[in-house]
């Protein structure tokens, strides 16, 4: 038995399973894991009571070869739209995240629909695989079953590696599926929440991965995949169990199958299809009355400023009064900043050459030079909209204050309270040409729901961070 | 020697150390919010309602549908896991549940969802209803022409066991 572990090699640790007698090997202490395998509950183990002909690690490579592909596309967007709210300047949730984070870089402006683009593939893949995870899972299940659980520490291991994967993507999906339809019933931060348990996931994930990819190669080999298309259900055969694996997905006693191969692939596909198409109209905007179950495939009307809004002025506290002809836009430019300065300081000492702080009212703003750029609005929830925006270069504004290559700028809105009432944008968003105070949309006036009198909108910049309803903008030196 | 000990080659100890290591690192980060503890419960919750609760009875109801329909079974199968799996994924417009925040946050309220996810739960029976009678039609031709032509009936394959 010895000399049979001496052979097993790091990709391929098939851990105990290697013994082709059937006595299957047991790690030390050996008295101890076969005991246990002798101690097996009524009803674990590999009973005749998995009865699926389908199941087996043909089906199961399947399921795991479009995760693979699937979930780290997922991953990455995830982080990137991260690295999208800027934590250089603190603003990315949860603030304070040691060790794992991605690496530090400015979130570029271009292409325009780069943030639109990766919340989108994060939310509309994310949920288009959620039917690949449950399948897989199903396909997997008499594992979670199976007796002893472990035969040695290198299995028991494992298996603690699994708990981080499984239990990792099904918090991700649980507090996702949540947030995205702002149904904050677990009461925690979904930020940190969120972000935690992408790294629990992912650890167990790589581990997962390195240690079943050969499986999954052979038992992908094992069969075509174009053979399997074609065979109906009256020839559907379960597939040949390994001997020599004594916990094989193959069942025992397989019933009559009810589905072929093919049919339960379709049904996983197609059922990732129906939630693409019940999702992708979140962002496609073609496609958004098919978004019919979200709260983001909803009409709001054909008018310039109907489109989707993410927080209404009423929850803002914002009055028609507070946005009215008392408002007014306070520029400054300061010196002494520094990116990673965190939430500014306000009233740094103003350099000598740096011009005096300017008060606009929106009349004055409207005599600036205006541009005008179609833009998306995309949030980290899922959702974007594209609209023609008109309004004054941030860049302009900058120069007013004798800061024309500020490194960074700080927005205020005149909201009190909510977590998104400033945003600190990077010196390429505010030096971007189509970087906007915008006061139009579509040729209109800004609603009162749409920021009026004056709001940020800025190219491939997360939507919280196109402030609205702005009361002052300082740039930073 | 750590092989027969351990159970597995060395390599495979440093990469599952490294990967709990890697997880454990990340739970401790949670420590610092007040309310890790809730992140733990809805975790584990995630994982033993998967597998102790939504599988089971998945599997169980699965059991009586495949006696009670036999070989039509997938007529009903296959849109009731479509009601299933759009309600898991949509229940919070569906139930109403937050309905203040999505005010909050839209402007729009949530009153159109359950009647929405009702109508394309209709639909996908009824996409299945009428895939059931085109099939049994055609099936049915089949056997006239068969009948009418008896050289080309074919005894079914040996083994073949129907569904």
């Amino acid at each position: 038995m010895s000399a049979r572990h001496g052979t097993a090699t790091p990709t391929a640790p098939d851990t105990g399973t290697s013994d082709r007698s059937g006595e299957p090997d047991y790690g030390f202490p050996a008295p101890l894991w076969r005991a246990l395998e002798r101690a097996r509950p009524p009803g674990l183990g590999r009973t005749r009571a998995w009865r699926s002909p389908i199941r087996g690690p043909w089906l199961t490579s399947v399921f795991g070869a479009v995760l693979l592909v699937g979930l780290p596309i997922v991953t990455v967007t995830g982080f990137l739209d991260y690295a999208a709210y800027g934590p250089q300047f603190g603003q990315a949730f949860p603030a304070d995240v040691g060790w794992l984070r991605p690496p530090p870089f400015d979130w570029p402006t271009r292409p325009a629909w780069l943030f639109q683009l990766t919340q989108g593939l994060h939310v509309v893949l994310g949920l288009v695989l959620v039917p690949v995870v449950l399948a897989k899972l199903w396909s997997v299940v008499p594992k979670l079953f199976a007796w002893p659980p472990a035969r040695s520490a290198a299995q028991a291991l494992e298996r603690l590696s699994l708990l981080a994967m499984v239990g990792g993507i099904l918090f991700e999906i649980v507090t996702g599926v949540l947030n995205i339809q702002y149904d904050y019933v677990f009461g925690f931060d979904f930020y940190a929440a969120h972000y935690w348990g992408a790294w629990v996931f992912v650890a167990g994930f790589v581990a997962h991965t390195v240690l079943k990819l050969p499986v999954m190669l052979r038992s992908l080999r094992s069969r075509s995949l174009g053979a399997e298309l074609r065979t109906p259900l009256a020839d559907t055969r379960p597939e040949p169990a390994d001997p020599a694996d004594p916990d094989t997905l193959v069942a025992l006693d397989p019933g009559p199958p009810t589905v072929s191969r093919r049919g339960a692939l379709t049904l996983v596909g197609g059922g990732s299809l129906l939630v693409a198409g019940l999702t992708a109209g979140q962002t496609v905007e073609a496609l958004r009355p098919a978004a019919l179950l979200l709260p983001r495939g909803r009409d709001y009307g054909d008018g310039p400023n109907d489109f989707q809004v993410n927080r209404t002025a009423a929850a803002a506290g914002i009055t028609p009064e507070l946005a009215g002809p008392t408002w007014r836009l306070r520029l400054t430019g300061v010196d002494g900043s520094t990116p990673d300065a965190g939430p500014p300081a306000v009233g740094v000492a103003l350099d000598a050459g740096v011009g005096a702080p300017m008060v606009f009212d929106a009349a004055a703003l409207a005599t600036l030079p205006q541009h005008t750029a179609r833009l998306p609005l995309a949030c980290v929830e899922g959702w974007s909209t594209t609209q023609t925006w008109t309004g004054v270069r941030l860049r302009d504004l900058a120069a007013l204050v004798g800061v024309p290559e500020p490194t960074s700028a700080l927005v205020r809105s005149i909201e009190r309270e909510g977590a998104f009432n400033r945003a600190v944008l990077t010196r390429g968003q505010v030096l971007d040409p189509d970087s906007l105070l915008a006061l139009v949309v579509n040729g209109a006036r800004l609603s009162l729901a749409h920021g009026a009198p004056a709001r940020v909108i800025a190219p491939a910049v997360p939507g919280v961070h196109c402030t609205k309803w702005v009361g002052s903008i300082e740039f930073r030196r | 020697m750590i092989t027969r000990l351990y159970g597995a080659h060395p390599l495979h100890l440093m990469l599952v150390l490294g990967c709990l290591a890697g997880a454990g690192y990340a739970a401790l980060q949670v420590g610092v919010n007040p309310l890790w503890w809730l992140m733990l419960i809805w975790f584990s919750a995630a994982v033993l309602l998967h597998d102790l609760v939504l599988f089971p009875v998945y599997a169980a109801s699965d059991r009586v549908l495949v006696g009670v329909l036999g070989r039509m079974v997938n007529y009903v199968r296959v849109p009731l896991m479509g009601c299933a799996l759009t309600f898991a994924l949509f229940f919070p417009g569906i139930v109403r549940q937050g309905d203040a925040v999505v005010l909050g946050n839209t402007g729009l309220d949530q009153e159109p969802y359950l009647a929405r996810w009702l109508m394309l739960c209709a639909a996908m029976f009824a996409v299945s209803g009428v895939v059931l009678v085109l099939t049994g039609a055609a099936r049915a031709i089949r056997s006239r022409r068969a009948a009418r032509h008896p050289r080309r009936t074919a005894p079914a394959p040996d083994g073949a066991r129907a569904g």
